[in-house]
């Protein structure tokens, strides 16, 4: 069995339907990318999947247990974390408390309010360890808002990797990057593979044809077709949709 | 070490106030000085949810009536004992708060101010409507309640005492609070909500036991306030009340540890000081209040903390 399945997944605003009757699987280590042209609704399924906005009807089921009727926190607990497309850290913390709230979620209660945080608890060298992980082990006093956009974008995906998901998703990591930032960022996303499984959403189609497993188009919301690297590369209708787009910018 | 000792010879100068202000016919400032500190406790109870969970609250004062009202319903019921009655008040205005923070934490932003407010409101009318309790005239508690243990009477210095230990622990436990993994967890949710689920944090309930907690504490307070002034009436949980709160949470500084124990230091003590010389005492006031948030917008307290930065 898949290690990820959605099914059916519905979501709509309104009258505008966002995501329209998606499926599709994540195979354990694997790279499932998801492109597609701006508004076509992947930013709200990786919300409907991570539980940020409720889905309208569909099934979610990670590692066997259905996370469908789970609040986001809790499938964060089994295995499901995300990243976001614009960075959401902690502005005003530096690189190191960012990376601690992160590994708090993660080790005990947060109900605990006698005693100070220990540091003696280990949240440190993990916080650490991550920030190492991503590229930040220089920068951990260096406040969130300080950090150059690559950096940014890095530990925004840090924050993601602190709960040790089954599933990762990255929506649109190298944002706004210049070349430097993006070879790094896929020289992660490569390492991190080796740990957990990804769905990709990303634009920028060298990054997605070199990472990428398998690909999924995704216009006004549905899968238009799925399949390997040089089959969608080769795809007329992707071509006319999305590629073709792309070369219009 | 300023800093260190500073908190201590604080607690030590007010506990020696009651026995020293006779000497220079201060009498009167003792009971202003235990009115004082009854309104930092619940400014502080503002300010943990206010200031370190970002929840902007315009309610507080409704759970420091609850607390009054329990006290006085206590006291109509025949019973006496203040540590019960502290305590009753105390539970009661948990539950209040818990029961009105499961709805209004539902909202964000302006939403949840404006449900805050109307609960108050809410139990604001419903005070003016207890026809048992005084309704609009309030309710006068004759005789003080008792303490046992020897200490005699709830009232006096012994209360000022006792409101001062009240509010140096308190300050101290909601201080331990924030740097308690509940409080990362607290100011998380401040900065960054979104962020905080997708980490895998129960927002809401962090939120809701803030909210409990902080409604808990105003409702001592205003169980506090009810043996100080001996009297309760609706005007306590008046929506004015709950701004005033919020002004002196805004001006001491949010989330930060001094700031609600100095804002309402400040605001009161001017208040008292202006009705001195004019009735027209409140403008003044409200000209400080532009005045600090144009240039020391983080509040007293932060312009106090060469650190620059809150705990
Ligand atoms: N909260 C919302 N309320 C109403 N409409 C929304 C909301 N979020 C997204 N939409 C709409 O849903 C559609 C899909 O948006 P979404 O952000 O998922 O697209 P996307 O594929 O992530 O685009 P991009 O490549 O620009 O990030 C868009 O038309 C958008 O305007
Ligand atoms: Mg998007």
């Amino acid at each position: 069995m898949s290690l990820f399945i959605a099914e059916g997944l519905f979501k709509h605003f309104g009258g505008l339907i966002a995501v329209d009757r998606v499926s599709l699987t994540v195979e354990p280590g694997e790279i499932h990318a998801l492109i597609g042209p701006n508004g076509a609704g992947k930013t709200t399924l990786v919300n409907v999947i991570s539980g940020l906005l409720p889905l309208d009807a569909g099934r979610i089921i990670l590692d066997g247990v259905d996370l469908t009727a789970l609040p986001p926190h809790q499938r964060v607990r089994h295995g499901l974390s995300r990243s976001f497309q614009i960075t959401r850290v902690f502005n005003n913390d530096s690189v190191l408390d960012n990376l601690l709230l992160a590994v708090q979620a993660q080790t005990g209660s947060s109900f605990r309010i006698f005693g100070r945080r220990a540091d003696k608890s280990g949240l440190r060298e993990r916080a650490i360890e991550l920030a190492q992980q991503v590229g930040l082990g220089e920068a951990l006093d260096r406040i969130a808002r300080a950090l150059p956009h690559g950096a940014q974008r890095q530990l925004d995906v840090a924050l993601a990797l602190a709960a040790q998901p089954k599933l990762l998703l990255l929506d649109e990591p190298l944002a706004g990057m210049g070349p430097e930032d993006v070879a790094e960022m896929v020289a992660l996303i490569q390492r991190l593979c080796a740990e957990t499984a990804i769905l990709l959403i990303e634009h920028d189609m060298d990054a997605v044809f070199q990472l990428a497993d398998r690909i999924s188009v995704l216009d006004y919301g549905r899968v238009l077709t799925s399949g390997d690297v040089a089959y969608i590369r080769d795809h007329p209708e992707v071509q006319a949709v999305y590629l073709g787009t792309e070369a219009a910018r | 070490m300023l800093i260190r000792i500073f908190p201590w010879t604080l607690l030590l100068v007010l506990a020696l106030f009651p026995l020293v202000a006779p000497l220079f016919d201060f009498t009167y400032y003792v009971g202003f000085v235990r009115h004082l500190l009854i309104v930092m406790i619940a400014a502080t109870s503002l300010n943990f949810i206010l200031g370190y969970g970002g929840m902007a609250a315009l309610g507080h004062a409704g759970f420091i009536g609850v607390g009054a009202y329990t006290v006085v319903a206590l006291v109509d019921a025949g019973f006496t004992s203040a540590w019960g009655a502290w305590a009753t008040a105390l539970i009661v205005s948990a539950a209040f708060a818990a029961a009105i923070g499961a709805v209004s934490l539902r909202t964000q932003g302006v939403y949840f101010l404006m449900l805050t407010l109307a609960f108050s409101q809410m139990l604001y009318y419903l005070a003016v409507s207890l026809r048992t309790y005084g309704g609009d005239d309030g309710y006068g508690l004759h005789t003080p309640l008792t303490l046992g243990l020897g200490l005699g009477d709830a009232q006096g210095r012994i209360l000022y005492w006792l409101v001062l230990a009240i509010a140096a622990l308190l300050f101290a436990f909601l201080n331990r609070v924030a740097v308690s993994r509940f409080g990362y967890a607290l100011r998380g949710v401040r900065e960054n909500e979104t962020r905080m689920a997708a980490l895998g944090y129960p927002v809401y309930w962090i939120k809701f036991t803030a909210f409990t907690v902080a409604g808990a504490v105003a409702g001592l307070a205003g169980a506090l306030l009810a043996c100080h002034n001996r009297f309760v009436s609706p005007s306590l949980m008046h929506w004015t009340e709950s701004a005033t709160l919020l002004v002196i949470v805004v001006i001491g500084g949010l989330g930060r540890r001094w700031g609600a124990p100095l804002g309402a230091a400040v605001w009161l003590t001017l208040a008292e000081v202006l009705k001195l010389y004019t009735d027209y005492w409140r403008w003044p006031l409200g000209l400080l209040l532009i005045l600090i948030v144009f240039f020391a917008p983080k509040g007293m307290a932060a312009l106090l903390d060469n650190r620059g930065k809150s705990p």
